[in-house]
């Protein structure tokens, strides 16, 4: 045809329209002249609208072609129909007497799935109706029926509301012929209205089953097939059974077949006797048949549907290693992997008889393989082999792609974590092996990785050695430090050294590689666990070095340091530490100490250097670890000059006391917390929770008025002799207690026992006499008082202003089973010293004597044990001080009130209570313990739960 | 049941597309995309199947050949097998060879409604009902001639063209 433009006006429009309408084919055409998605868009709106014009003409056959060119463009290239809906013109012509016409009618309407259309198809019931009535032989007749057939059985049909329901009925007459495509239409008009369809179809249907037609009996059984795959239930096809027995046993045709068999691998679980009958004729088609298609389908039924039955399964595993065994056909190779994934675990061993073929199958070209086989080794692994196979997978990952390597990690971490690692036995191996993964270039699991290095060091004890070893090597190498896949796992690692320090056997390169260079690489939730790391290592280091100072002379000299070592372990002072560090450093003594004068002081240089600038960032994370650690190390600048002042006593025994302090709260265990942990924290009887905290707002004010009056004290504080300095400090220290109990007495105990209170502050006059026996007793009594009382604790908001609270920050830190009360608790602590820089008049870097006086007097009289006293009276439990942080309310339990008290009893109970938690994690060896610790047993079995 | 038959070319242009399953239309180009992205990352001589559960629902995979300039594929469910689908798929290009005489993509492209009249001879409703390339070259030699009777009549005028005139 011509695709001139039409000419002029002439006597016969309709007549010249036909004869000079594009055609498909021109359409066609002009879409290919220009292949760019511009030229292709307008070449659609430009024939978009000669159909809009087309297919109201008054000739049918020009209303035919532009149909069919319609639906050519919704169809291929996605057309929008809602302007031009298909349905309407396709329901006109499909009573044309054209065949060609219907033909492309019958099509549109099966294509047209937009709701604009679909809405419109029961306009055509009637006709197909007519269509589907059996009035005559004819073969033109039998092709329109064809087509009929195809509508009814499309999507639009089953989308369309009721279409099916009316014409069920028609389908009745070609079912009793055994016409296969009547047999295909019925399964789908059932499926679209089951019950509307199934009185009428079913049995007309089930017949067919029977009909000794192949062609009938076969689409029977695919119809059956496709009615009962999930999620239907199978169980209401069971009365077939008989007839697809028969078909089983007799047909010829592979398709039947293997339709056959899909509908009793899923009657066969239901009926023990059923899948008894089934197995030998199913053998027979495994052992004979030479399609693979149908010797696959034996297979996947034996395997799936006959478990039960060994000598089936037996030759169905033959079948499927014959598969694996094809080298040229990848498709037979997927396949038998397929099937291996189908056995059940009472053919395992078969598994591990394949177990070379299935590692072999991880490395073909074919992702499928690739994929199916790494799903049968997960299913291989057990608590003998896995070493083995992880090991396998993960240096296999480091040759892989990208996305498969890291399919293989993730299913190895799913599959090692799985239950709390029980197939894990060897855990120096599993932290070895999580580093492994770590270290892969392409590797995107660091934050499963990271999770599970703290976890790991969290619950089992023993693997924390080869955590902290496996933690340096990711850390000293710079190059880690640019792939931001591997932030987790280094924050983790960062994390494990500066929580597990005492396992490390050189301190000095932690610290070094804690604060290289290239950490600012890193993010800043990263850069903060660092910096927290440090601050763990270097009170570490500084406790050591101090205990070394105050256990031997200033002379150094390798004899006298060993024996200072066994002094240590046979004294029974922080014996765990000591016994490790003992074992670990004495041979390198010679050449690098950690523990030296030397080394500290080049840490402490370090840190300044490295983490100064950062007192003053903008992430406030990394902005208040940073003066922690700052404000710490400028404090231990009172080691330098213990050398310069050996007489001087005083400054030694204060940094004694504030470095073992500090040692004493990050040696607190962390373990694991149970999920339900919130939940076993009882609610006190006489604790009312508030809707919201508006009544805090009046504390806070009160707190910056205590600032201000704070400020106005310490001015004549400076200014007078240090004898002096004491009583005034603690008088206004009581005053202003007193004065904030007054206003806000709801947050406080009852008042009886305020008046015990001023009984003990005489004490603060004399913080540096050492405790009497009888202190010692009058401290043991009162200790037992809060227990035994069985009061419980009122949360109230920490003052570090008030040199009370600072102890409640210390014993709030007691009993913090998580790590984020435990940083608070440091926070506050170390905040204490950091207010005293604060408050000088004038802002320098390096404060004068006196700030160093009124530093120490500070935390002096802070962690006295007049005032530790008072707060055990007083029974306070601080909260944390950083809002930044969430709350978290703590009980006061028996635990809390051990380490409160400051004389030797102090150390002994430490120890007892660190062996009470070895006991508790089945460690063998035991340490010497004075006194048995049975009442720690609860607070263990709490960490493990 | 088969879900879906697609052919499109190897530069992801579809050439047919026929779905057994209600896919919404705006649907129909993604479901395009994905599939052709899927297979043009596959190197040749790789197993030709393919799990599709992420573009066609769970349970859902794919055949496929790749033939010159095309890839013919055919999407199913669990109540097919998956050498039984690829035999089909065999079928159907055997038969369109037939049909065209060394089919190449021209004859794709040029021949929409017949390529979607032999697609109908084999399956209906996402059903196989005829696995024979002969019975199916002999429906479609048939239809063919008896569409060419009826356009010889269309020549006659009727009165019936004129019921239908506005």
């Amino acid at each position: 045809m011509a695709s001139a433009p039409p000419a002029a006006p002439a006597p016969a429009p309709s007549l010249v329209d036909t004869l000079f309408q594009r055609s498909l084919d021109d359409l066609v055409k002009s879409l290919r002249a220009d292949p760019s998605a511009a030229g292709e868009s307008a070449a659609v709106a430009r024939a978009l609208s000669e159909i809009h014009r087309e297919i109201r003409a008054p000739d049918t056959a020009t209303k035919a072609v532009a149909l069919q060119k319609l639906t050519y463009l919704s169809s291929l290239h996605f057309a929008p129909v809602a302007s031009h809906p298909l349905a309407f013109p396709a329901i006109e012509l499909i009573a044309s007497p054209q065949l060609p016409h219907r033909r492309l009618a019958y099509l549109a309407a099966s294509l047209s799935l937009h709701p604009a259309s679909l809405s419109l198809l029961p306009l055509a019931t009637h006709q197909l109706h007519k269509d589907l009535s059996p009035s005559t032989s004819s073969a033109a007749n039998h092709h329109v029926t064809a087509l009929a057939l195809q509508l009814l059985a499309s999507p639009a049909a089953a989308a369309a509301p009721d279409l099916p329901v009316h014409l069920a009925h028609d389908l009745v007459p070609h079912l009793s012929r055994g016409s296969p495509r009547a047999i295909a239409a019925a399964a789908r008009v059932i499926a679209a209205s089951p019950s509307a369809a199934v009185p009428v179809l079913f049995k007309p249907l089930a017949a067919c089953l029977a009909s000794p037609d192949p062609r009938a009996s076969a689409a029977a059984a695919a119809a059956f097939c496709e009615l009962s795959a999930p999620p239907a239930d199978a169980a209401p096809f069971l009365p077939l059974a008989p007839d697809l027995y028969n078909l089983l046993t007799t047909s010829r045709s592979n398709w039947a077949l293997i339709k056959v068999l899909k509908v009793f691998a899923r009657l066969a679980p239901l009926e023990s006797r059923l899948a008894a009958r089934i197995v030998d004729p199913v053998c027979q088609l495994l052992a004979r048949s030479a399609a693979m298609s149908l010797t696959f389908e034996c297979i996947r039924t034996v395997l799936t549907a006959l478990p039960a039955h060994d000598a089936a399964v037996r030759l169905a595993i033959g079948k499927a290693k014959e598969f694996l065994a094809a080298e040229d056909d990848p498709n037979l190779r997927y396949l038998g992997l397929l099937a291996l994934g189908m056995l059940g675990p009472a053919y395992a061993s078969t598994l591990h008889e394949c177990r070379g073929v299935i590692a072999q199958s991880l490395g073909d070209a074919d992702s499928n393989i690739c994929r199916e086989a790494l799903h049968l080794m997960m299913g291989l692994i057990d608590d003998s082999n896995v070493t083995d196979i992880a090991g396998m997978l993960v240096s296999h990952a480091s040759k892989s792609d990208p996305e498969f390597a890291n399919d293989i990690l993730g299913a190895v971490l799913s599959a090692c974590g799985r239950n709390v690692y029980e197939l894990v036995s060897d855990f120096d191996w599993y932290v070895s092996l999580l580093t492994d993964m770590g270290r892969n270039l392409h590797c995107a699991q660091g934050d499963e990785i990271g999770r599970q290095l703290v976890d790991v060091g969290l619950r089992v004890q023993d693997a924390r050695p080869e955590l902290v070893h496996s933690s340096r090597t990711l850390l000293i190498d710079p190059a880690l430090l640019g792939n931001h896949l591997l932030c987790p796992v280094l924050s983790a690692a960062a994390w494990v050294s500066g929580e597990y320090v005492n396992f490390t056997k050189d301190p000095v390169e932690l610290v070094e590689a804690l604060l290289q260079p290239r950490i600012s690489l890193l993010p800043m939730s990263v850069r903060a666990v660092y910096i927290q790391a440090v601050l763990k290592v270097i009170t570490f280091c500084c406790n050591l070095y101090v205990e070394r100072l105050s256990d031997s002379s200033k002379e150094v000299s390798v004899a006298l340091n060993g024996l200072s070592m066994d002094q240590t372990v046979s004294g029974g002072s922080d014996a765990p530490i000591g016994s490790s560090n003992g074992q670990i450093t004495v041979p390198r003594m010679m050449e690098k100490d950690p523990f030296s004068l030397k080394s500290v002081v080049h840490m402490i240089n370090l840190i300044e250097t490295t983490v100064g600038p950062l007192v003053e960032c903008n992430e406030v994370e990394v902005l208040e670890r940073a003066r922690n650690l700052i404000g710490f190390v400028y404090s231990l600048r009172e080691i330098q000059e213990l050398k310069e002042s050996k007489f001087d006593d005083d400054k030694h025994s204060r940094v004694k006391e504030l470095v073992k302090n500090m040692q004493t709260v990050l040696s607190h265990e962390i373990g694991p917390v149970s999920l339900n942990a919130q939940e076993k924290v009882s609610l006190p009887d006489d604790l009312v929770l508030n809707e919201n905290l508006a009544e805090l707002v009046d504390i806070i004010s009160e707190d910056d008025t205590t600032l201000s009056s704070s400020i106005v004290f310490y001015p004549r504080s400076c200014g007078s002799v240090e004898t002096r300095d004491e009583p005034a400090l603690s008088l206004g220290s009581s005053s202003l207690l007193s004065e904030h109990r007054k206003r806000h007495g709801l947050y406080y105990l009852p008042t009886g026992k305020a008046e015990d209170g001023p009984v003990d502050y005489p004490h603060a006059n004399d913080p540096l006499l050492p405790a009497s026996s009888e202190s010692a007793l009058d401290d043991k009594l009162k200790t037992i008082q809060p227990v035994t009382g069985g009061k419980k604790p009122k949360a109230v908001k920490s003052r570090p202003k008030v040199v009370k609270l600072d102890g409640e920050d210390f014993l709030s830190s007691m009993v913090a089973s998580a790590s984020v009360p435990k940083e608070d608790s440091l926070s506050g602590a170390v905040r204490g010293v950091l207010l005293g820089r604060d408050l000088k008049p004038s802002s320098s870097q390096k404060a004068s004597d006196k700030a160093y006086e009124g530093i120490i007097n500070k935390m002096d009289s802070g962690e006295s044990s007049s005032q530790w006293k008072n707060n055990v009276d007083a029974d306070f439990v601080g909260h944390p001080t950083s809002s930044s942080r969430p709350s978290i309310q703590q009980s006061h339990d028996k635990e809390s009130t051990n380490p409160l008290e400051s004389d030797g009893k102090e150390a002994r109970k430490h120890r007892r209570s660190r062996s009470g938690h070895r006991q508790g994690k089945h460690k063998h060896r035991e340490r010497h313990c004075t006194q048995p610790d049975v009442p720690q047993a609860p607070i263990i079995q709490d960490f493990l739960l | 049941m088969i879900q879906a038959v697609m052919v499109m070319s190897t530069q992801g242009k579809p050439r047919l597309l026929k779905f057994y399953s209600y896919q919404p239309p705006e649907k129909h180009q993604d479901l395009v995309r994905g599939v052709f992205q899927l297979l043009s990352a596959r190197p040749d001589s790789v197993s030709n199947f393919v799990k599709v559960d992420a573009i066609f629902g769970p349970g859902a995979k794919l055949v496929y050949k790749h033939l010159a300039t095309l890839y013919f594929v055919f999407v199913f469910d669990s109540s097919e097998n998956e050498l039984a689908v690829l035999d089909l798929v065999q079928v159907f290009v055997e038969t369109l060879d037939r049909c065209f005489k060394n089919v190449c993509e021209l004859d794709i492209v040029f021949n929409f409604n017949k390529l979607h009249t032999i697609l109908d001879e084999m399956i209906l409703g996402g059903q196989v009902i005829e696995t024979s390339s002969e019975q199916i070259m002999r429906s479609v030699e048939e239809i063919a001639r008896l569409e060419k009777q009826s356009n010889t009549t269309s020549l006659i005028p009727k009165s019936i063209s004129e019921r239908f005139s506005r």
